[in-house]
């Protein structure tokens, strides 16, 4: 009992990291229409842009309060890795639009591959480790000398993740942007008739897509105290895995998508073995492509000639 | 909530890297209402393009900011530090503004006339020209290669480095024909294809390094028998166990098209590789396995004994003996592969590939039956890929799981796709460029020289950096492949080249 409750705990918080990130593939999906293959690797961009600015804040400007280093460093990499986001979406997608349905999927492809190795020559190999921002944690239960725990970090991965899905639901539900969004995903041409800028809601979609990503990052960042440029990889397949888990295209989907997988992720760590843990999050994407592919709150596709 | 239409956005406004389009325009919309003709006047437009380039060499600058402007330094064990680099930043955005504005000026000028061609590409014409004569020279060239590399480099020894990588391209060559049957003809994105390389390559290894079955093999029919020959006996086992595996991880993924395919496949891959790495007890974990036997000239050792393949045919010992048949091994291989690609394209599965490729619905209502279709190339690709791996095995006498991550899947996607989708001769020019271009990387040692980088320049770490990059530029440029048009398998009268436009997936 207490295993599970710490493993929940952990399960939860991993999995709104996975949820955030996951958002970004969905929303892009929905819109566009396709994986956006190198959404991992700006994840992974944004955690290295946290971890800079964090040593210019503590080592350059000497500040000590963790809370407002937290805060710019947020703002500092969401501003940073949407610009990024951007400029992606303008370079090696927009150009692909309407062409065959492959290219932007190997385009994103290179882009992963890019980026990847832009951060590996501009920032070195190595691991890049910070000293603990957040160590305290939190005694949830004590019985039988084990603890349950409930890390400051934790919570602040928490409460982060919650206030953002409220603001973004609310951008999404009730803004002009939202709406306008909304419209180009169901019909682009339609939207475009009736005076949507559509390649403008494209990019902006983009862009909150690397913003929530880069929050992810700098949680990351945060949680684990560590990031490598290879990173991207294996969070944005498994954040891709909860997209399709919740049905792509649907943003609550994502969310719960995000947390099942996460965790599923650390409860089979827990009870079976760690070292397959990537092969149980694997399998999952296989088998609800299979069995479930509208996912758990998706429409089904509807194929037509 | 008032936005502009979108038609009355110049196509300027949106400065980096914004690429001319021809035939679709940006928003893959048709234009609402035609431009306004654009008045030419020479302030302007100089003006427009010096802010442009302002614009696009600050926005670089920006961009490059956080990761190249700042670096976190490890200083031995201690917390990380901070080095700057503002001086590259800058070169970077001012590299990026001169190349904008160059560009405004002359190639992206308004009102320049761009042609748009509505048949072949010229250069299609001149691929279809030559397309006779290019196999036989594609080949005799390969066959010729050992020769001329030992001509051209003096001697056996001094042409091992060129031998080697006449290898190494050929398997890419082998890897990217074997995928082109699945992702070219069948039309199924397939971003897991190493896996089948790997269950190649382990396949054979395991084979030839299993005790009991060599302990077999020496009861029946003498000691060294298994050394000599496993090889030659795996290498269908190999291929018949990836077609295997392509058929069980084929028959779930069947329901699912495109992007969905593409990454089920990914997680099989992965997943084959988490298990190599953690399977200890079959496969050695991430250690690997070696000291796999080395090939023979069936049955007749590569060594200087008198049984070896040097006494028995009267030549001097030399370790390039084996690796000049190395290359004729995978240039047989290789060749197989394009011949019975070639043969099956003319065959009624063959036709149901590219059939089912152009519109699967369509084929359906025909009476094709899509589900062994489907089944057929993904497994006839897999058994090549698992020709491969054996091979990889056998030259390399190591494997571990190193070797078989998704980097090298996106490798061989990227030769079939940059190579023009379905186009044998397009897949073997990307893979020479690609493969050998990435190897070419590594010898521009004169880059280290003090008036260019400095000695702690290493090219070969941006290899893959340049690989990226090209996959990005080759994309938006020819998003169709280098070699576009299409070329019918069967036609009425006459074989007529058909462009691109006119396709809906990849090429005939």
């Amino acid at each position: 009992m207490e295993v599970f409750l710490q493993q929940l705990i952990n399960g939860l918080t991993l999995g709104s990291i996975y949820g955030l990130i996951a958002i970004g593939y969905t929303m892009v999906f929905g819109i566009i229409g396709m994986v956006n293959f190198a959404h991992g690797d700006v994840f992974m961009v944004s955690a290295f842009i946290g971890l800079i600015c964090v040593l210019l804040l503590t080592t350059v400007l000497g500040m000590s309060s963790i809370f407002l280093i937290l805060a710019i460093t947020l703002v500092v990499a969401m501003v940073f890795t949407g610009l990024v986001s951007w400029a992606i979406e303008r370079v090696a997608y927009r150009p692909l639009r309407g062409s065959f349905r492959l290219a932007p999927m190997i385009s994103a492809i290179g882009m992963s591959i890019l980026l990847s190795n832009f951060v590996q020559v501009a920032q070195g190999p190595r691991n890049k480790p910070l000293p603990p921002m957040v160590p305290d944690v939190f005694v949830v239960m004590e019985r039988n000398g084990y603890e349950v725990t409930l890390a400051y970090k934790q919570i602040i991965i928490m409460v982060v993740t919650a206030t953002l899905l409220a603001g973004f639901w609310w951008l999404v539900q009730k803004t002009s942007l939202g709406r306008a969004q909304r419209a180009c995903e169901q019909d682009r041409k339609m939207a475009a008739l009736l005076g949507v800028n559509v390649d403008l809601t494209i990019s902006l979609t983009f862009v909150i897509g690397a913003a929530l990503a880069a929050v992810a990052g700098v949680m990351y960042l945060m949680y684990y105290g560590v990031v490598n440029f290879a990173d991207g990889f294996v969070p944005g397949v498994k954040a891709f895995t909860a997209a399709v888990l919740g049905g792509i295209g649907s943003l609550p989907g994502a969310v719960l998508g995000g947390l099942l997988i996460g965790l599923i992720e650390t409860l089979w760590s827990a009870y079976f073995s760690i070292e397959y843990k990537d092969v149980a999050a694997f399998s999952i994407l296989v088998v609800t492509l299979i069995f479930l592919p509208q996912g758990l709150l998706g429409r089904p596709e509807v194929e037509k000639v | 909530m008032v936005h502009p239409p979108v038609a009355d956005i110049p196509p300027g406004s949106l400065p980096s890297g914004s690429v001319p389009q021809v035939d679709v325009p940006a928003n893959g919309l048709p234009a609402l209402a035609p431009l306004p003709p654009a008045v030419p006047r020479q302030g302007s437009v100089v003006g427009s393009a010096v802010t442009d380039a302002v614009v696009s060499g600050l926005l670089t600058g920006l961009l490059l900011l956080p990761l190249v402007g700042f670096r976190a330094t490890e200083s031995g064990s201690g917390p990380l530090g901070l080095t700057y680099r503002f001086g590259l930043v800058a070169v970077f955005a001012g590299i990026v503004a001169v190349l904008r504005l160059v560009l405004n000026l002359t190639v992206w000028r308004r009102g320049r006339k761009v042609k748009t061609s509505e048949g072949p590409s010229a250069f299609a014409t001149l691929a279809l020209k030559a397309a006779p004569a290019l196999r036989p020279a594609f080949f005799s060239f390969a066959i010729a290669y050992p020769f001329l590399a030992i001509l051209l480099s003096g001697g056996l020894s001094p042409s091992r480095y060129w031998v080697d990588l006449g290898i190494y391209v050929l398997t890419y060559v082998m890897l990217g024909w074997g995928l082109n049957i699945v992702v070219g003809l069948a039309g199924l994105l397939d971003l897991g294809y190493v896996a089948f390389y790997a269950v190649g390559a382990y396949t054979f290894a395991l084979l030839s390094t299993s005790v009991p079955v060599n302990d077999f093999f020496a009861g029946h029919l003498g000691e060294g028998f298994w050394t000599a020959w496993s090889f030659w006996l795996c290498l269908p086992v190999s291929g018949i166990l990836a077609a295997f595996w392509g058929v069980i991880l084929g028959f779930p993924v069947l329901r699912l098209r495109g992007d969905y395919l593409a990454i089920v496949t990914l997680a099989f891959g992965e997943i084959i590789r988490l298990v190599l790495i953690n399977w200890v007890s079959l496969t050695n974990g991430g250690a690997g396995i070696s000291s796999i036997p080395p090939i023979s000239f069936f049955g007749v050792p590569f060594n200087a004994t008198d049984e070896g393949f040097a006494a028995k045919y009267g030549l001097d010992f030399d370790s390039m003996h084996r690796i000049i048949f190395l290359y004729f091994v995978i240039l047989a291989l290789a060749a197989l592969t394009a011949l019975v690609t070639i043969r099956l394209r003319q065959m009624p599965v063959g036709r149901a590939w590219e059939a089912l490729r152009e519109d699967e619905i369509a084929c359906r209502s025909l009476g094709i039956n899509t589900t062994l279709t489907k089944l057929t190339a993904f497994a006839t690709g897999a058994m090549f890929g698992g020709f491969a791996g054996a091979f990889f095995a056998v030259r390399v006498r190591f494997v571990s799981p190193e070797s078989f991550t998704f980097m090298e899947s996106a490798v061989i996607l990227a030769i079939v796709v940059l190579g023009g989708m379905g186009s044998q001769m397009g897949v073997a020019g990307a893979a020479i460029l690609l493969i050998g271009g990435m190897e070419m990387l590594r010898n521009l040692s004169f880059l280290k020289a003090d008036f260019l980088f400095g000695p702690d320049f290493d090219p070969s770490l941006y290899r893959m950096l340049i690989f990226g990059f090209a996959m990005v530029a080759v994309m938006v440029w020819r998003p169709r492949g280098l070699v576009s048009s299409r070329l019918p398998t069967i036609f009425l009268k006459e074989r007529k080249a058909v462009s691109s436009a006119l396709v809906k997936e990849g090429h005939g």
